[in-house]
């Protein structure tokens, strides 16, 4: 459907900018941190695994096979992703006192 | 479940504004990451938008292979939790190394259903074709090169520069083109199931190519270059797909990543273009080769 297809490239180009725009200036300290927490923001991919199986009836063995494998790959994206990227900024949150396991990481705080 | 409550949950619309309450939060939590005061916060305020992205994403009438779709995100728990949580703290970015290319696998894996499942894009519409075949390519790239990459940081392989020599421009090109040509091919009409595959693995030997060459210290620079690949190949996935919560999460971690590795690459005195020639081993102070992009 045509329509579809303009307010998706509609919405594509919007996030565009809209993702231009959030990221103005970072600092240092919070690049890997904040690549980290993109990287679980993308881990969405899962989705795809998720409708294409639950939609699907009768896919047969190997395209239930690969949607299986993309789901997992999907899931482990955005757990781990969501999961490592709050244990990174643990380091911001309380300052005084460092992570138990933070050793050989210089650069926590700001 | 009553017939009323269960359609009403299951109708396209409801399931719409859920992906617009997710994405706000994408977008708002995204925000929070960009400061260091704000940063835990904006993180759990985006885990909070997946959980509503998955939760609009099951509501589907009727429901298949729940069985299998259980056992994945269980695995996938599995898998993720104790790794991300027993990680060290210097590990961290191979980890997310890691995390970033099984998110590109992901994508490579579902175009490939998505092909399997049309009866190789027969009676599908062009455009759909051509962001699935995208999303194919940059999703393969992004897994294989994100595997180098943590290889490298983990010690597995050596961290040095590999390259061909004066053969890995020309491999390079080979490899990408050949993966295009694939894709131009099945977009044509084609419905042989060797062509998708041969675009997987060519855009996965580009993949090898693109990071092998790459030393150690800039390593940061260039998980960050393919966790916006993998972001475009999501917001790809999403138009073929006609989902908008795939297309806003993909695009602002394809925009956002672009603008963050741009930064990265600042602060540790190079450029984009210097990082991907390669073949430097990270020693800092290479020529710039014009704008970066």
């Amino acid at each position: 459907e045509p329509s579809n297809l303009i307010t998706n490239l509609a919405i594509l180009v919007l996030s565009g900018f809209v993702g231009y725009a959030v990221i103005s200036k970072v600092p240092n300290t919070l690049h890997t941190p904040l690549m980290s927490g993109t990287n679980a923001i993308h881990g969405i991919v899962v989705l795809g695994g998720l409708v294409l199986l639950a939609t699907g009836d009768d896919l047969g063995f190997g395209t239930t096979l690969i949607l299986f494998v993309a789901l997992v790959f999907g899931a482990i994206n955005v757990v781990g992703g969501f999961v490592v990227t709050d244990r990174m900024l643990e380091m911001f949150k309380s300052k005084p006192t460092p992570p138990k396991d933070a050793e050989g990481d210089a650069k926590g705080g700001k | 479940m009553q017939p009323v409550l269960a359609s009403f949950l299951t109708d396209v619309d409801f399931k719409s504004v859920l992906y617009i309450v997710a994405f706000s939060l994408f977008i708002y939590g995204l925000s929070g990451l960009t400061g260091p005061k704000t940063a835990v916060q904006g993180n759990r305020i985006a885990g909070v938008g997946m959980v509503i992205a998955v939760v609009a994403t099951l509501l589907v009438d009727p429901f298949h292979n729940w069985f299998l779709i259980l056992l994945g995100l269980a695995i996938g728990f599995g898998v993720g939790v104790p790794a991300a949580r027993q990680v060290k703290m210097t590990a961290m970015p191979q980890m997310v190394a890691l995390f970033n290319g099984v998110g590109g696998g992901a994508v490579a894996l579902i175009a490939w259903a998505e092909f399997r499942g049309t009866g190789g894009f027969e009676f599908t519409p062009t455009y759909i074709v051509i962001f699935s075949l995208f999303s194919a390519i940059v999703g393969s790239v992004s897994f294989w090169g994100s595997n180098v990459a943590f290889a490298k940081l983990q010690e597995l392989i050596d961290g040095k520069p590999r390259t061909l020599g004066a053969l890995q421009l020309p491999a390079q090109l080979l490899t990408l083109g050949g993966a295009i040509a694939c894709a131009i091919a099945i977009t044509a009409g084609s419905t042989s199931e060797i062509l998708i595959v041969l675009l997987l693995v060519l855009a996965a030997i580009f993949g090898l190519l693109l990071v092998l060459p790459i030393g150690g210290a800039d390593m940061p620079v260039v998980i960050s270059l393919l966790n916006a690949f993998t972001g475009l190949a999501a917001a790809a996935a999403g138009v073929s797909l006609d989902n908008q919560a795939l297309i806003v999460a993909g695009m602002i971690v394809g925009a956002s990543g672009t603008i963050l590795t741009q930064q990265m690459a600042i602060a540790m005195n190079r450029t984009i273009t210097s990082v991907i020639a390669g073949g430097f081993g990270g020693g800092g102070g290479e020529a710039a080769a014009g704008p970066a992009g």
